[in-house]
């Protein structure tokens, strides 16, 4: 199974702060990581190959700095990264994004699968990956919580606000990754040292053919006009006062009092 | 010196990481309980931990001490009781093997230790023979193709556990130090046992036990060097061991000072955050040197083990200061913590009580201070 894993290199967000007057994160001392979600796919992915063989290859588009997000991924399994780095991707929203690594992975070749978190933690949008498939005329499912082979097929499991749904899919198909599709493992000792010696190619736009317009700044519709930290939301409270039929009640009577019952 | 490399940068992380998630959560409650946990030792195992400064050819990692050191602080930063266990195994049965063992004792032994499948511990220290390690009174007499061991050991840490030992014996008496040798032995040999598990102030997370041989048959295969070389590894293997004390001890300073910069930025008295009043911050500034100071000592020693260079020396004051400025700091972030401190509810109490067997074993701070004099009037 030829899988390929798209990652993104993100600000560890549980110690992101905000600038109060110019409404930007402090990026300042913030270390950097795999994006959660991008981990869980790698994951995913290892345990195909782990269990079908194949190979895993990560890409990801970012500065130079984001070699240090693909070590990591190569010491947790992955057998090969590419990163695209080229000040012509800055800039890039998520529809400038999905084509640089649509265009990237149009140049590694046949793949069977692709997977990518379902969002990241820093932008929250979940677009880039369907955005990948839609580029490359791929089918994608979102969300799996479950990958299986079955008969040439993937079967794949999937949360939705409803419930869970089970996809059949013929490959090759662009999976996301919700978070319970797999628990990522540590680096070892021995995976790390060889991450560490591994080269990593960095391709420019140039190189993976990328149309300018639709790459970067350039190719990115989206307009950012204002960015605001949203109020706190307030403490909810918890009621529990005597029996559950007392609590109960007094919750019916805060409620009624509310006007929302 | 000053800046780690990247594969250094990297152990320190991944070491970091599994401690902060795997390990100190329950660090509380296997020191309340006085429970090792081989899982969590086994886990460690699993990421390489116990081979990480050991040939590719015998199932290691081939990284530097200085990498195995920084895994060792920041698992014992996390609970030092199972950082020890690791060092037990790694720097008192593992290293002694790859530095003396044949290339058969290798094979067999080295090996499991540093996959992980297999746990060490290393046995010295008798009733009678503490600091001054030449008194041993366990013998080992040849007899054909084996030794018979008899003798009882004491305070050794992983007793039980590990599968396998490196045990001191005399097989000499009337030559004294140079009489002693070392065996590997196996959990599971005929008359080989465990005494009762000590009870302790700290590192409870560790477990300590009695070595008891009545006639254990030991192959002559299992002889670690020559005969009457026992103490020159027992005091080469310490040197190394030290180093690792050294991290350990760095780690629980480390986890003081954490925990009482947190607090004195929350505590508020009078009005204000405790931190305020510069009784408090230079209380801080001082731990944070020292631990810096001790942490740069113990790298040093590391580093020039690396290098292939003598260390008995840097060894001996990085453990030694590394173990008191462990003492220190723990006994500080206890004041700063005032009656809290002194209270089980928080964890400063039990670095201070994990900080104290550092300056004690793998030879005293006194000795420590000895082996140092004895190195600047030779």
């Amino acid at each position: 199974m030829e899988i390929i894993v798209c990652i993104k290199q993100v600000p560890d967000t549980t110690e992101v702060k905000i600038d109060p007057v110019k409404n930007t994160l402090i990026r300042d001392g913030v270390p950097s990581i795999v994006n959660p979600f991008d981990r869980i796919a790698l994951e995913a992915a290892v345990q195909l190959k782990e269990k079908y063989g194949g190979r895993v290859r990560v890409i990801t588009m970012g500065p130079p700095m984001a070699k240090e997000a693909l070590k990591e991924c190569l010491a947790v399994g992955a057998d090969e990264a590419v990163l695209i780095s080229d000040r012509a991707f800055a800039g890039a929203d998520t529809l400038a994004t999905s084509h640089a690594l649509a265009a990237a992975i149009g140049k590694m070749g046949p793949v069977d699968v692709i997977l990518c978190g379902k969002q990241a933690i820093d932008g929250d949008t979940a677009q880039v990956g369907p955005g990948i498939s839609v580029r490359l005329g791929m089918p994608q499912i979102t969300y799996a919580v479950k990958i299986e082979l079955d008969g040439g097929k993937l079967k794949i499991e999937r949360e939705s606000e409803t419930g869970f749904e089970t996809h059949e899919a013929a490959m090759p198909v662009l999976v996301t990754a919700a978070k319970a599709l797999a628990q990522p493992r540590y680096p070892t000792v021995k995976g790390t040292m060889k991450a560490n010696r591994a080269q990593i190619p960095v391709w420019t736009a140039a190189d993976i053919g990328a149309d300018p317009k639709k790459i970067g700044l350039n190719g990115s519709p989206t307009q950012v006009r204002r960015v605001f930290v949203p109020p706190a939301r307030a403490k909810g409270e918890i009621i529990r006062t005597g029996s559950a039929a007392e609590s109960v009640a007094l919750l019916m009577q805060k409620l009624g009092e509310a006007g929302i019952v | 010196m000053f800046e780690l490399n990247e594969d250094q940068k990297m152990m320190q992380k991944l070491a970091r990481e599994f401690a902060e998630k795997e390990l100190a959560p329950g660090a509380e409650l296997r020191d309340e309980h006085e429970e090792f946990s081989r899982p969590l030792y086994d886990a460690m195992c699993a990421l390489g931990l116990s081979g990480i400064c050991f040939p590719e050819q015998y199932g290691g990692a081939g990284a530097d001490t200085l990498s195995y050191i920084l895994a060792i602080e920041e698992l014992c930063r996390a609970d030092s009781g199972i950082g020890i266990s690791l060092s037990a195994t790694v720097s008192l049965c593992a290293w002694p093997i790859f530095a003396f063992g044949t290339e058969e004792q290798k094979i067999k032994y080295l090996a499991p230790l540093c996959e992980g499948s297999k746990m060490g511990a290393f046995g010295l220290t008798e009733a009678g023979a503490g600091t001054d390690a030449a008194s041993q009174k366990s013998t080992a007499v040849l007899n054909g193709d084996h030794y018979i061991l008899n003798g009882t050991k004491m305070f050794i840490t992983n007793a039980g556990e590990a599968e396998i030992y490196i045990v001191f014996a005399m097989t000499d008496k009337t030559k004294g130090t140079r009489g002693i040798s070392a065996f590997i032995l196996e959990k599971g040999m005929p008359g080989f046992s465990f005494g009762k598990k000590e009870r302790k102030m700290g590192i409870r997370s560790s477990q300590t036990m009695e070595l008891v041989f009545k006639d254990v048959q030991v192959p002559v295969a299992n002889l670690l060097g020559k005969e009457g070389e026992g103490f020159r590894i027992a005091m080469a293997t310490l040197d190394g061991g030290r180093i690792g004390v050294a991290a350990q001890a760095l780690g629980t300073a480390q986890a003081a000072l954490d925990a009482a910069i947190r607090y004195a930025k929350e505590r508020v008295q009078f009005g204000k955050p405790i931190a305020a009043n510069q009784a408090i911050s230079f209380m801080l500034a001082d731990m944070a040197a020292k631990i810096d100071a001790a942490r740069l000592l113990t790298w040093r020693a590391a580093a020039l083990k690396d290098a292939g260079k003598p260390y008995s020396k840097e060894a001996a004051m990085a453990k030694m200061y590394a173990s008191d400025t462990a003492m220190e700091v723990t006994t500080d972030a206890v004041q700063i913590f005032g009656g809290y401190g002194y209270s089980r509810e928080y964890p400063v109490e039990r670095f201070m009580r994990d900080a104290k067997i550092t300056q004690i074993y793998e030879g005293t701070n006194q000795v420590q201070r000895m082996v140092i004099g004895g190195a600047l009037l030779k």
